[in-house]
């Protein structure tokens, strides 16, 4: 079993052995594969607002799930939840349970340092550091305690070529992030994100602020780099959805009688073929049919 | 007319101004007054440096700086009074800078921004930035020259009392200038798994350097230019020695230009004039400092 406790201290990123958590999904995924992220009966509160309602989801390994719904549904919500981003939001606060290989996330055996470490996240705009790109990728090793030299230097050229940055930007490594161009800037941050090696990459739409170019770079380093990383990745953009994702959650929103503000639910989670071609539920067939949303 | 020539004429457009007089008018007159404004600053200023220098640039030498204070005024110079003020805002000014750097980064990156004790403390904070100075003074005097501390008149007791007169405006700007910086380069740092200490000292701080620059240099000013509360901290105006100790008499330049100025002589009065000018100059380089770290630690988002 993994611990995500800070008395692993520096010790070298443990992979899981094995899985003992059934899935318990109804089709189209095969029996053997492993669920990492769990959310059971999640809700989320922003002070008394509850902006998401019983959430349940799974995330498998080496597989993308993407999350896709109208506007203000609480795909962003749940996905920062994963990796106890909404930690940083004074007023967020969670009920039910999201668990990482069946450990709580939020119990007193995890650091927020280190689940964020093992679940990395890429944000809607990209937001390199205002250092170099060196420094960028160097980052998240540095802070986790890697001094040698050549170490990093390994690091980051690993990384940058995970990215698929490498040749653009060998030459300047010295040279500032911000002056690279949004779809390099976003690929930095992807290798920024897995410089520090995570199990798992959340993806809060990434191509948002990116041309269609750098949008179809981005969706097949997604694929190249999904036997590595299990992805989680909030889209707009349900062809994006589509193309690149093994399984789909739909997400709306229903006036929520308790604040008369919407709140987000998740509608039903499934194979990414059936839910565009044949869904459960007639909501999720309006909104990948175009009806809504 | 042809129908054709009917439906160019129709067609054709046109890009001329059409403005009415009336709002041209105003767009003038608006423009006038900021011009106007602008103007006043200018003259003021200008007038300023100009009578200023008339007058003092004839006494403006060697020997104003490498002689003390004297009744004489042809004997009189500035030294102890240069390097009074140069021991007071250079103490004031690192330790109120240690201490509203630590007290911003608490306020603005730790602190919980709805417990109401943080925001008594803001509240707090701001109100003190905008006490008169004189009060210092006499606080100064209550406190660091008389008992508790027993002092006395001494460059530390000033030292002191500029650093509590300083420390809100620096504190107040110092939290500006984290609050500029981007959220979403916190969360970037947060997200590789960075402490909150690491998030602040690797990208919060470096990001809000310039504006700590320029608000510290800001504060760094106004207590090289103050005189009020020193005169209740015992600045003395003819002190023929240069501080040595934090335990020794001092006076400061703004306080020697006072003197200077109320002395019946007319030769003080020049020499009160090439005192502002030393004053002047010395605000100016503290300007210039800030200028360079803002440039050179500029980041375009």
């Amino acid at each position: 079993m993994v611990t995500l406790g800070t008395e692993t201290g520096r010790a070298p990123i443990l992979r899981p052995m094995q899985s003992t958590v059934a899935t318990a999904e109804p089709s189209g995924v095969e029996p053997t594969s492993q669920v990492v992220l769990e959310a059971r009966d999640l809700n989320v509160y922003y002070g008394d607002f509850r902006a998401v309602q019983d959430v349940n989801l799974d995330c498998h390994k080496g597989q993308i799930t993407a999350l896709i719904g109208p506007s203000g549904c609480g795909k962003t919500t749940v996905l920062r939840c994963f990796n106890r981003m909404n930690d940083l939001i004074a007023s967020a606060r969670i009920e039910g349970s999201v668990t990482y290989h069946g450990i709580d996330l939020y119990g007193p055996q995890a650091d927020a340092g280190e689940v964020r470490r093992r679940i990395g996240m890429v944000f809607q705009k990209p937001n390199p550091f205002p250092k170099s790109v060196y420094d960028n990728v160097a980052f998240g090793p540095r802070v986790n305690g890697e001094r040698d030299k050549k170490r990093l230097d390994e690091i980051v050229e690993r990384s940058l070529r995970g990215a698929a940055l490498w040749d653009e930007v060998k030459d300047r490594l010295d040279a500032s992030g911000l002056g690279l161009s949004g779809g390099q800037q976003q690929r930095l941050c992807i290798a920024r994100t897995i410089a520090v090696d995570p199990e798992v990459v959340l993806m809060d739409e990434p191509c948002s602020a990116l041309d269609p170019i750098a949008t179809a770079r981005i969706e097949d380093l997604m694929q190249e780099i999904k036997q590595q990383y299990t992805i989680v990745i909030v889209t707009h953009n349900m062809q994006q959805a589509a193309r690149v994702s093994d399984r789909t959650a739909f997400f709306t929103t229903e006036v929520n009688p308790e604040s008369d503000r919407r709140t987000g639910r998740l509608v039903e989670i499934d194979d990414t073929r059936k839910i565009f071609s044949n869904p459960s539920d007639s909501r999720t067939e309006a909104y990948v049919s175009g009806k809504f949303g | 007319m042809s129908t054709v020539e009917v439906v160019r004429e129709a067609a054709r457009i046109s890009l001329a101004d059409t403005t009415s007089r009336a709002r041209r008018g105003r767009d003038a007159v608006f423009l006038g007054a900021l011009w106007l404004s602008l103007l006043v600053a200018i003259v003021t200023l200008a007038t300023l440096v100009t009578s200023t220098l008339v007058t003092g640039i004839g006494s403006l030498d060697l020997r104003l700086v490498s002689s003390f204070p004297s009744p004489f005024a042809a004997d009189a110079g500035l030294q102890s009074a240069l390097f009074g003020s140069l021991w007071v805002t250079i103490t004031s000014g690192v330790v109120s800078l240690v201490v509203a750097l630590g007290t911003a980064i608490y306020l603005e990156e730790f602190a919980d921004p709805r417990s109401r004790i943080q925001r008594l403390v803001t509240v707090n904070i701001q109100t003190l930035a905008g006490v008169p100075s004189i009060v210092y003074g006499i606080l100064g005097l209550a406190f660091f020259v008389r008992k508790p501390f027993d002092w006395g008149f001494t460059v530390g007791a000033a030292a002191a009392t500029l650093t509590m007169m300083v420390l809100p405006l620096m504190i107040v700007a110092s939290r500006e200038a984290l609050k500029a910086v981007p959220p979403s380069l916190r969360e970037g740092a947060y997200a590789l798994g960075a402490t909150r200490w690491q998030t602040v000292r690797k990208q919060v701080l470096p990001a809000a350097v310039p504006g700590i620059a320029t608000g510290s240099i800001l504060g760094v000013s106004r207590a090289l230019g103050e005189s009020a509360p020193l005169i209740l901290l015992g600045a003395l105006a003819y002190v023929s020695y240069n501080p040595t100790s934090f335990a020794s008499d001092f006076t400061v330049l703004p306080l020697l230009i006072f003197k200077w100025s109320t002395e019946v002589q007319v030769e003080f009065r020049a020499l009160a004039a090439a005192a502002i000018i030393v004053l002047l100059a010395m605000l100016l380089a503290l300007n210039l400092v800030a200028i360079v770290i803002r440039d050179r630690s500029r980041i375009s988002w």
